[in-house]
């Protein structure tokens, strides 16, 4: 039963997936520009112009070219940068390993840390703890990334420990990495930080008033259990709604900030491709995006399916 | 049969806060219950009840706080105990049963694991030792399968079940005191009677004192050795159980006694042809099949009561008719004629015909809109007057639900209170003008005297107006009180109808005598006659 | 070490600063009015208090900014990155355009264009959610399945493919960034409005034979205005923080309009030789989004306190 509520959810995300493959082609077919036209230029000829959509097959029908794509893109060839003609794939290769890297970083930093806070918050409700962590997380999430990180690269920068600028020396270690890694890590940990540990205590909270959790306390259950032991377990579908919803915040957040440090990664490729109005590098970049985003808010959900007692032990 | 003092509340008052202020909950009552004694627990909602019985723990939910009193437990007082020593008396020495056991397991451990929590915990017994309690305590509170059903998860069971486990959960530890926070509130009435059976037998045997709570007086008179009455938030008066039902002392008390009197006198059976038909109608959510070939007629200035357990179809029935649920089989018929399935297509003059009133006046008034507005709508809508006519008509139907207009046409929903707001939804059905009118539950949210009042109205209206009403209701004291004809629904069926002399006279149908007899009665000896009167029979 | 230390020290300040300034508007507000809007101040959290007063500042700003500012927006006044003095009290900027003129232009650029994107987004949004909630049926599916779509793609990459598309400019900003809000409004309307139609008053004005344009704006409106009050706010902060990112990114407002998202991207390099100026722009849009959320945490305690 429910293996099949989760295979039904796995179809129901690679049908989601396959829909934003056609909404990112889609839009490029309603509202792109020409291609050819970009590519050569206002004083192109008629003639070149016809060769070259020739060449670039744009003369086929929508539906053949999106089955093009979508073929390539399974295969990871993302066709050409028209920027610099150098295939998108080669441009991608590194740096998507890097985004990831940082926001694995990041996740690693903020998901416990948020959570030991949000538990510790909701444990003390309404003490000076908690209306300063309200107070103190509200102002956080207020604060753009970009101001964030520039408080940090003056704070810490000036220190000297870490680099502000995140290039990553070719043949770095894992340390290395993490080092030169450190603040754009950190940027997205305080950004995060504040959003998980306020949801998290507001699942925990809502649990709280339960009537079982009024019953365990009725039943001598000391405080710490009662957290530990009726209300986590409860809690844990939500929370990692919660974990899953700011990791594929993440994902996007991290764009900002890989242009703050001038970290070689895909949020930075997109964003020059955005600039130069490189359509295929954008429609590359915006598909990973979406598809890293679609895949852990689909692992949340089964996760969270998973960890439902009422879904996992069925009548 | 008393035995030492156990438990002694004295002058205890409990506030709430509301806001900046502090709100009396309780003002000062007291309390005291002997070992091996049980005692009743009686008073409407807002009484303070669940309140009281809370404070004999020593404990106060969030936002209320004991100002004032003791509640000495066996010699200590609970209020200035420490927290931690009132923590190793609860689940051990004092238990609690919760009025929703659904609510109240923990949906993410087995029963048998919330059972053995305490007793561990508290270093009464070993998981090996309080398993085998458990499920001795199971068979006793005859629960199927005794060794199984401890590892099955709260919502595998259902909730009579589940009331039961809670009772030998509570059980689990023998403590010396136990309260019942209105454990069979939730349940149907046929549920309810095996629940108390259970309860009873149990608190019998094994000799622990008990306080039970409930607003049900038949109930509590099954229960307690004595009874305290509860009228908000102080003591009116408190006996032993036969003394109190055989001569209560107090007005209120006598008025919670003589809620049940109102009795409509019969009418003659009806000769013209019926306002409303039913005929065959089957109908479902989706693939579910909930209706099946339900057939009735109603009549003009007769009331039809449609009784049955939660489930039986009865408000689904209502909403066939009134075309929120369209029938997949069967027809409706008004006035002769035969009418849309769903209300989309119906005309004005049609949706006019049939008003249905709901259960719950809390959300069947929109709670920003004033009465003016809500009952003015519907009277221009149908009517199509305006102005000055329609604020006539809103006064007289106000004046028609005994609801002074002056005061009460320009206050907002929260500013009425429950059974005034059941009377303004009764105003806004009768403003459409209606043939029908299709009453769900209408008096089960309310406290007993002011539901007594509601059903005096509605028989008022009726006799002046010749409305003809499908009555909803699991209450078989108020079918007794307002009904001609009766129709009992059971899985989607009819499985009884007639006129109430027909259906309530022996020899009954089976599922209507198992109803019949499951209703509690004030004789405190009626528990007992029925059990014995089953046995027999089985 | 030192420099944490004093940032320590500014950071205490500025909340001892923030609350001396909440308490005072507090003081202020509930002295000169009455009634049940004075109550309302007298009890409110002194974040609340300081979120008001810093909105209140930053209209005046917004609406004065001709008078206020000591020169023009796009003026040319010196050399570049010029370092505070009497004359440019914050410098200039990589253009030698005096910043403090520019920060106040920025406030009624800046917010003004959020507003206008929040307004556009919140309309939308919520028309359609109320609606598809009271309709239902294949409206709803439509509407839902559409709005899912697109909410499964990234807010800030749907952004950055959409304006690659239409070419970076303030309209095509505010129309891509409306849309995506909107199908945020319309998720959270819908849902505040499924929990209205619901109720049986709702059903009851629908037996009646009420039509859909007085169920939405009699039945569920109505109720669903608390939310949705409260959702403009945080929708706002949203809009607000997307459009700074973007123009930060250089994808937004287009110079030479006084934008903060810009400004901060302008003037970027200072920060690595230790000057501040870059972090004044980035803290303006901060503090007007904090206030935001103070004011509407508040809010919304406040109803959540009151159904209880």
């Amino acid at each position: 039963m429910i293996w099949r509520m989760v295979g039904q959810r796995l179809a129901l995300g690679a049908l989601v997936l396959l829909a934003i493959t056609v909404v990112i082609f889609g839009a490029i077919e309603l509202l792109g520009a020409d291609f050819a036209q970009q590519r050569l230029g206002q004083s192109a000829t008629e003639e070149t112009l016809a060769a070259l959509r020739e060449q670039m097959g744009l003369n086929r029908p929508a539906w053949v070219r999106y089955g093009a794509w979508i073929g390539g893109a399974v295969r990871g060839d993302f066709g050409v940068s028209m920027a610099n003609n150098r295939p998108i794939a080669d441009l991608m290769a590194g740096r998507l390993g890097n985004t990831l890297f940082l926001a694995a970083f990041a996740a690693v930093m903020s998901v416990p840390l948020s959570i030991g806070l949000g538990l510790l918050a909701a444990l003390w409700r309404n003490s000076w703890f908690d209306r300063a962590a309200n107070v103190g997380t509200l102002t956080a999430i207020a604060f753009p990334e970009f101001f964030v990180a520039y408080i940090l690269v003056y704070l810490i920068g000036s220190t000297g420990l870490f680099p502000t600028l995140a290039s990553i020396p070719p043949g770095a270690t894992f340390l290395e990495r993490l080092h030169v890694t450190f603040l754009p890590a950190l940027t997205l940990t305080l950004v995060v930080t504040a959003h998980m540990m306020r949801m998290t205590r507001a699942a925990i909270v809502n649990l709280l008033a339960s009537p079982y959790i009024e019953m365990a306390r009725l039943k001598g259950v000391p405080r710490a259990r009662v957290i530990w032991r009726h209300a986590l377990p409860n809690a844990l579908s939500p929370i990692i709604n919660v974990v899953a919803l700011n990791l594929a915040y993440l994902v996007t957040g991290v764009v900002v900030v890989e242009v703050v440090f001038v970290y070689p990664g895909l949020g930075q490729l997109m964003v020059d491709a955005v600039r130069t109005r490189d359509v295929p590098v954008v429609q590359a970049a915006a598909l990973i995006f979406a598809a890293v985003y679609v895949i852990l808010n689909l692992l949340a959900d089964v996760l969270s399916t998973l960890s439902n007692p009422r879904l996992m032990h069925r009548r | 049969m008393a035995g030492s003092l156990l438990l002694d509340m004295r002058d205890v008052h409990i506030e709430g806060r509301s806001g900046d202020a502090w709100l009396p909950i309780v003002k000062g009552v007291d309390l005291q219950l002997h070992r091996g004694e049980v005692l009743g627990l009686i008073g409407e909602s807002g009484a303070g009840k669940s309140t009281l019985g809370l404070a004999a723990m020593g404990y106060v939910r969030g936002g209320t706080r004991i100002s004032r009193g003791e509640v000495t437990f066996d010699g200590t007082d609970l209020v200035t105990a420490p927290e931690s020593f009132r923590r190793g008396l609860r689940g051990k020495r004092i238990a609690y049963v919760a009025q929703s056991a659904a609510a109240s397991f923990n949906p993410a451990h087995k029963l048998i694991d919330q059972f053995c929590e305490a007793p561990v915990m508290h270093g009464v017994l070993g998981r090996g030792e309080a398993e085998r309690q458990a499920v001795d305590l199971y068979r006793r509170m005859r629960l199927p399968d005794p060794e199984g059903i401890g590892f099955r998860y709260p919502h595998q069971v259902s909730g009579g079940q589940l009331q039961r486990a809670m009772t030998a959960m509570a059980m689990a530890c023998k403590p010396d005191l136990i309260i019942f926070d209105e454990p069979t509130t939730a349940l149907d009435v046929t549920t309810q009677i095996e629940v108390l059976a259970a309860i009873r037998d149990i608190v019998d045997q094994s000799g622990t004192a008990a306080i039970y709570i409930t607003h049900d007086l038949a109930v509590v008179a099954q229960m307690a050795d004595r009874i305290k009455v509860l009228l908000r938030g102080d003591e009116v008066e408190e006996a032993p159980t036969r003394e109190m039902l055989a001569s209560p002392r107090q007005a209120y008390t006598r008025s919670l006694w003589a809620v049940r009197s109102h009795r409509r006198p019969e009418q003659p059976p009806a000769r013209e042809a019926p306002v409303l038909e039913v005929r065959a109608v089957s109908a479902g959510y989706g693939a579910v099949k909930v209706l099946h070939d339900v057939s009735f007629d109603l009549h003009r200035g007769r009331t039809v009561a449609v009784v049955g357990e939660s489930g039986s179809g009865k408000s689904t029935t209502a909403r066939v008719i009134a075309g929120l649920l369209p029938a997949s089989r069967g027809e409706v018929r008004i006035e002769g004629r035969p009418v849309a399935p769903s209300f989309k297509a119906r005309p004005k003059e049609e949706l006019r015909a049939v008003q249905l009133i709901h259960q719950s006046a809390d959300t069947s008034l929109n709670p920003k809109q004033r009465v003016r507005e809500i009952l003015g709508r519907p009277v221009a809508f149908y009517a199509g007057m305006s102005g000055a006519k329609v604020e006539a008509r809103v006064r007289e139907l106000l004046r028609m639900i005994e609801l002074e207009p002056d005061s009460f046409i320009d206050r907002l929903p929260g500013e009425l209170s429950g059974g005034q707001k059941q009377r303004v939804s009764l105003a806004r059905a009768l403003a459409a003008e209606p043939r029908v009118l299709i009453c769900d539950e209408v008096t089960s949210a309310l406290d007993q005297i002011v539901a007594e009042g509601i059903l005096k109205l509605l028989d008022r209206l009726q006799r002046e107006l010749d409305l003809a009403i499908m009555f909803i209701t699991h209450d078989l004291a108020t079918v007794r009180a307002i009904a001609d004809g009766v129709v009992v629904m059971k899985g989607g069926r009819v499985v009884d109808e007639g006129t109430k002399a027909d259906v309530f006279t022996p020899p009954h149908h089976p599922y209507t005598e198992l109803l019949l007899s499951s209703v509690p009665e004030m004789d405190p000896g009626w528990l007992d006659r029925v059990l014995e009167a089953r046995a027999a029979r089985a | 070490m030192t420099a944490v230390l004093t940032w320590a020290a500014w950071v205490a300040g500025a909340f001892a600063g923030a609350a001396a300034l909440g308490g005072a508007f507090r003081a202020v507000v509930w002295r000169l009015l009455g009634g049940p809007v004075a109550r309302a101040v007298r009890t409110m959290p002194l974040s609340a208090a300081f979120g008001m007063a810093v909105i209140a500042l930053y209209v005046v700003v917004a609406l004065l900014a001709p008078w206020i500012a000591p020169f023009g927006e796009r003026e040319v006044v010196g050399g570049q990155y010029l370092p505070w003095d009497s004359t440019h009290w914050l410098g200039t900027d990589n253009l030698g355009r005096d910043m403090f003129s520019r920060l106040i232009y920025g406030a009624r650029n800046t917010v003004g264009i959020a507003l206008a994107t929040t307004a556009l987004a919140f309309g939308v949004g919520a028309a359609l959610g109320l609606t598809a909630a009271a309709t239902g049926g294949w409206v709803d599916m439509v509407l839902s399945r559409i709005v899912d779509l697109l909410m499964a793609i990234p807010a800030l990459i749907l952004s950055l493919l959409l304006l690659t598309l239409l070419g970076a400019s303030i309209p095509n900003m505010i129309l891509v960034i409306a849309l995506i809000d909107a199908t945020r409004v319309f998720r959270l309307s819908r849902a505040v409005a499924m929990d209205v139609v619901v109720m049986d008053y709702v059903e009851a004005a629908r037996l009646r034979g009420e039509g859909l344009a007085h169920i939405v704006r009699r039945e569920i409106l109505p109720n669903a205005m608390a939310p949705l009050i409260a959702e403009f706010g945080l929708r706002f902060c949203f809009v607000f923080l997307s459009i700074s990112a973007l123009s930060f990114l250089g994808l937004g407002i287009q110079p030479p309009t006084a934008d903060w998202g810009s400004m901060v991207r302008d003037t970027a390099t200072l920060i690595t030789f230790g000057d501040i100026t870059p972090l004044l722009p980035a803290g303006a849009i901060a503090l007007l989004t904090v206030a935001v959320n103070f004011v509407v945490d508040w809010q919304l305690h406040r109803a959540s306190g009151l159904k209880d």
